[in-house]
């Protein structure tokens, strides 16, 4: 990638509480509010940060399966909704499954860069509990090509990732595996706890290490190698964050020191008629954190960081072994050794992640760049973590797919 | 026949009936996924859903569809394995319907009787009447040439009776479902005298396929499960009787007491009272009506559910299945007051709550709750812990729950010394899996 010809800051993310099972105020039998509730929120908890909606040149928004779960396309309409003020402004919504999130930073990069804006407003949302899980199953498998769908599981990509951990299993160790995967567990959960909009921050299960490494997978209810608590939530949710050039951080008065800069990023996709070549291997990933921490001149190890897209226990642990942090078949010992635990060597999800925090699947890739922004600029209340000095970077994975569309932004605080 | 031809003509009478829903559910499910076999994917297969009630029928329809999707997406795994040859299907969402259009299609709701005139099966669920029951079967069964078996969900008539006054000798046992059969594991399987061993197989392959727990009980009316609640509720109004006038307070204050030692001090899912009312005080009198001239020992009979009947206190469910008020009334599913039969008025439970909870003493630290037991496998030892702890206490609620952890024993006993179950195991198994008992009554727990 050609070196930036601007300097790239992200600020005032906001997000919604992640919605669904687990959340003692959800009740699927009773009204909950819709996806025009959730853009609004998030949309003006940004507006409220950067002194309102006249400060914004543009907006994106990023959704997966509004058609489906809500039966609503044409998501730029929704974006003056939240404000009175962005009627007549430009709008845009971007789709790449779970990477949808991803791809609405990208395009708000991308717009600021091409500098036709200084200030956009990048959104993502998803409203997924309008359905059981069964049908929400059916309309997530989108993420796949379709031609698959018939040979796929009744829960598709529980079922794709019950592969790849099926390989892991016997390609490597169960135990270890399970133990690894149970830690992950764990860990989102107590990390989730730290954070009042997390979906699992009323969970208050005494060990939940215990918890899931006692339950076994069971192919007769559910898939053959996961277990509910190897999954991420069925969210509904949004989150939101202003990306501005130099000129939009003044134009909305923040100061640089309450933003984080954009230092890399890649945005690599895999044919999605292909099957995976390696079920142990997270390839597209692999390829996408590399490139970043190339483009950003940051070595993994540099990372004081990191959220990644741990829709399935056993992706936590490839993106592990992709990002070179273990070896392969190792990623399960690095996290059970608590190398990704909030006091580990490189704090992981620090507000659960997907499995923890919550995975409304178009919101994913916004919610972990607004996580990174609080940490980094020691906003995350309960949740910060300390940020030394010589690990001064954050990265977001966010993924679409089996590995088909990934986005990897890496960031720093402003100076 | 073999099993699958046995069930490819089945009626069921009283279809529209609480029971008689249930078990066409149930039963519809089960021919639609024999139909789906794919041995069997030219062969049709047929169940009469038959009452009197057009309106009822057509709620039954409404009934099934809703029932059969919960099911469906219960068990999408294997429907996708079922319909893998259907390339038309392809998400949960089309499997689902589809396998709703099969089960219904395999349903033909009607009102007269003639239908069941070419089964191979028959499930009786119309009401517990036996001359009604004797008239329907040996209508059908002078009219049917394939000889078909009768299943009865009957809870009190004698089968027997019905077998030889309809002239069916062996074809007829009794399938006792608990209600609602879509839910209650739990089935009681009744033979008679003449009962072949064919039916007998047939019956338990059945209850097998719908996941049942079968247990054998004999003809004699009440069966297990009403043999031993019928005198579990007897021996709590005699209980709450005596502790009122011993005490010279009134009767709902009793009523309350022991209402929570069967509750929290037996580790039961709710008070004795508050099942009669669960079931219904017309309920509960009425099967002790069926029972009593069967039982020479005994005397099955309660003043106390006359009184509530004639005061029109009558307990029961909701057609939302939510709880009538009866002895107690209920606010959210909470009970908040008791009926005084003297005054004949709900009582305000917070009025004289604490007095009566003084009286009954402290439940030791060792209290085992009810919820905690259900996936607790050392429940047993738990349990043991608690009313041993129990029986050290000098307290009236630990002398009331020891008493009538003793009579539950005495009952259960009896019901084996009698002849309506076969085995202590069998006693223990209905009260575990039909009435939600965290332990079977016939224990060394009290002794």
């Amino acid at each position: 990638m050609k070196k930036l010809r601007k300097k790239i800051y992200m600020t005032a993310g906001y997000n919604t509480t992640s919605l669904g099972t687990g959340r003692r105020e959800f009740n699927p039998k009773k009204p909950r509010p819709g996806l025009e509730h959730y853009i609004k929120e998030a949309g003006k908890g940004v507006l409220d940060q950067i002194g309102g909606p006249e400060h914004v040149d543009e907006a994106v928004i990023g959704n997966f399966m509004a058609a489906r779960f809500n039966k609503q396309a044409n998501l730029p309409g929704f974006i003056p909704y939240i404000d009175e003020g962005l009627q007549w402004k430009p709008a845009t919504s971007v789709e790449g499954a779970c990477g949808s999130g991803g791809l609405a930073l990208m395009n708000g990069i991308k717009t600021v860069l091409s500098e036709t804006a200084d200030v956009v407003l990048a959104l993502g949302v998803e409203v997924q509990n309008t359905v059981k899980a069964i049908y929400g199953a059916d309309i997530l498998a989108g993420a796949g090509w379709y031609q698959r769908r018939k040979e796929g599981h009744a829960y598709f990509f529980p079922g794709q990732f019950s592969d790849r951990a099926g390989a892991y299993y016997e390609k490597y160790d169960y135990d270890r595996a399970r133990k690894g995967m149970a830690r992950w567990y764990a860990n989102a959960i107590e990390n989730a706890r730290l954070d009042p909009t997390a979906q699992e921050f009323q969970n208050n299960v005494e060990d939940p290490y215990a918890q899931a490494y006692g339950m076994k997978p069971n192919g007769r209810s559910f898939v053959d190698h996961l277990t509910i608590l190897d999954c991420s939530k069925v969210s509904d949710g949004a989150s939101a964050i202003a990306i501005c050039s130099e000129e939009g951080l003044e134009k909305i008065g923040v100061d640089k020191k309450d933003a984080t800069e954009v230092v890399g990023w890649a945005q690599v996709i895999r044919n999605i008629t292909n099957d995976p070549t390696n079920l142990t291997e997270l390839e597209t990933i692999k390829k996408a954190a590399h490139q970043a921490l190339e483009s950003a001149g940051v070595t993994v190890d540099q990372l004081g960081t990191l959220e990644l897209h741990d829709c399935f226990s056993i992706a936590g642990i490839l993106v592990i072994e992709a990002l070179g942090l273990a070896k392969p078949g190792e990623g399960c010992d690095y996290v059970a050794a608590g190398k990704t635990g909030r006091k580990g060597e490189l704090p992981t999800n620090t507000t659960g992640g997907l499995i923890g925090w919550g995975h409304p699947t178009g919101a994913t890739g916004v919610h972990q760049a607004v996580t990174i922004w609080q940490q980094l600029t020691g906003k995350a209340g309960n949740a910060q973590i300390e940020i030394k000095a010589d690990k001064p970077y954050g990265m977001t994975i966010n993924m679409g797919g089996d590995d088909v569309t990934v986005i990897a932004i890496v960031f720093k605080r402003g100076e | 026949m073999t099993y699958d031809e046995r069930l490819q003509h089945v009626s069921v009478l009283g279809a529209a009936g609480k029971m008689g829903s249930g078990i066409l559910l149930l039963t519809a499910i089960e021919m639609a996924d024999l139909s789906l076999k794919p041995e069997n994917k030219d062969k049709s297969f047929v169940l009469n859903a038959i009452d009197v009630s057009p309106a009822g029928l057509s709620g039954l329809m409404k009934y099934l569809r809703d029932q059969v999707r919960k099911a469906a997406e219960k068990k999408t795994i294997l429907l996708r394995q079922l319909y893998a040859d259907r390339d038309d299907l392809i998400e949960n969402y089309d499997i689902i319907d589809e396998y709703i259009f099969d089960v219904l299609n395999i349903v033909r709701p009607v009102t007269g009787i003639e239908a069941a005139y070419q089964s191979n099966l028959i499930f009786e669920a119309v009401s517990e009447n036996k001359d009604l029951k004797v008239k329907l079967l040996s209508a059908i069964d002078k009219n049917n040439p394939n000889q078909p078996w009768y299943f009865t969900n009957t809870s009190s008539v004698p089968i027997n009776l019905v077998e030889k006054e309809a002239g069916i000798e062996g074809r007829i046992l009794g399938f006792h479902f608990y209600n609602p059969p879509a839910i209650q594991r739990l089935v009681e399987l009744i033979l008679t005298n003449n009962t072949t061993q064919e039916v007998v197989d047939f019956a338990h392959q059945y209850a097998k396929n719908l996941r049942k727990v079968v247990v054998l009980s004999n003809d004699i009316a009440g069966f297990i499960g009403n043999g031993h609640f019928m005198r579990d509720a007897l021996h709590g109004i005699k209980e709450a009787e005596e502790l009122a006038a011993e005490n010279e307070f009134p009767l709902y204050k009793a009523i309350y007491m022991v209402n929570k030692v069967t509750q929290d001090y037996l580790v039961r899912p709710m008070g004795i009272f508050q099942l009669i009312d669960y079931v219904g005080v017309d309920v509960v009198k009425f099967i002790l009506n069926v029972m009593d001239p069967f039982v020479k020992d005994e005397d099955l009979h309660s003043d106390l559910l006359d009184k509530l009947m004639l005061q029109g206190v009558t307990g029961g469910q909701l057609s939302s299945g939510a709880q009538k008020d009866g002895i107690f009334k209920y606010k959210s599913g909470r009970i908040v007051a008791v009926w005084d039969v003297h005054k004949q008025e709900y009582m305000d439970l917070e009025i004289f709550k604490e007095d009566c909870d003084e009286m009954l003493g402290d439940i030791p630290d060792s209290q085992v709750f009810w919820k905690d037991t259900l996936r607790d496998k050392n429940k047993d030892a738990k349990l043991a812990a608690f009313f041993n702890d129990l029986k050290a206490l000098d307290a009236l609620g630990a002398a009331i729950a020891i008493d009538y952890g003793l009579r539950s024993k005495e009952i259960g006993l009896k019901l084996v010394n009698d002849q309506v179950a076969h085995t202590h195991n069998d006693v223990n198994t209905v009260m575990l899996t039909g009435f939600y008992h965290a332990y079977g009554p016939i224990n060394d727990f009290f002794d």
